[in-house]
């Protein structure tokens, strides 16, 4: 980069791949890209607000997208999303805080909980809004 | 770089590491993610009941003051948040200097263009 000579050759972290499957990564990654999704989802949001207050025309229009079939998969998605990064946050916190949950088995076993708990959430929320 | 010997290899690197801002970006982005855990299961229920209503109910959601005010609450906390998540995956996988600065830069001004945004229109729907 800058011209300085090369330093000797030292041992590198083991690639990705070298890695046996565990729960507890795939719930790490899926934070982080849960993260990004409701950072995009959070303009939803706001078309929906800035919507209600330019009047009726404008909210027509986003009710139109939102009640549309691609309008209610991104809802669903964006519950999922909102659902596993809420419960999987709560588990950092408990990681930072009190330090529980760190052994392999039980984070694994909370990582497979937040998945459940994410995509029974975000059903039951649906249905509860197709229902009402 | 200079070749004289009093000048080691390690003067490249100095000053190029962590900002040592790192420890308040922690704090940061629990603390808002504290204020989440209260206003998100909120945000959630009473946002279904309001956007199902119609114009109407949403209108009338908004207006209530209560509502008004855990809703910018709700905004400012996951805006903040977001924002300091989105700085911790920009740092993680962009490293040209350029790039990365241009998109910290970015992340700023759509946090912060949204969170006025939704204040603005919290306040015309309320004083409306």
């Amino acid at each position: 980069m800058s011209g300085t000579p090369k330093a000797d050759s030292r041992p590198l972290s083991p690639h990705l791949q070298v890695w046996r499957f565990h729960a507890t990564m795939l719930a790490s990654i899926t934070h982080r890209i849960t993260g990004v999704g409701l950072y995009f989802g959070t303009l939803l949001i706001t078309a929906w607000l800035v919507a209600l207050a330019s009047g009726p025309d404008a909210y027509a229009v986003v009710e139109m997208v939102a009640f549309s079939i691609p309008g209610q998969l991104i809802l669903f998605l964006w519950a999922v999303a909102i659902l596993y990064h809420f419960a999987n946050g709560i588990r950092h916190l408990v990681w930072d805080g009190p330090g529980l949950g760190f052994s392999p088995k039980v984070a694994s076993q909370i990582s497979i909980f937040n998945y459940a708990f994410a995509i029974v959430g975000a059903v039951a929320l649906m249905a509860a809004a197709v229902l009402s | 770089m200079s070749n004289s010997p009093f000048v080691t290899p390690a003067k490249t690197t100095r000053g190029l590491g962590a900002s040592k801002t790192g420890t308040s970006h922690h704090i940061r982005q629990r603390v808002s993610a504290l204020a989440l855990i209260v206003l998100v299961p909120w945000f959630l229920f009473s946002i279904m009941s309001a956007a199902l209503g119609g114009y109407a109910d949403a209108l009338a959601w908004v207006g209530s003051p209560l509502n008004a005010t855990l809703l910018v609450l709700t905004a400012g906390a996951a805006f903040y948040h977001m924002r300091l998540g989105m700085q911790a995956v920009i740092e993680d996988y962009i490293g040209k200097t350029g790039t990365r600065a241009a998109l910290l830069i970015l992340n700023t001004f759509f946090a912060a263009g949204l969170f006025v945004a939704v204040v603005m229109s919290v306040i015309r729907v309320w004083a409306g």
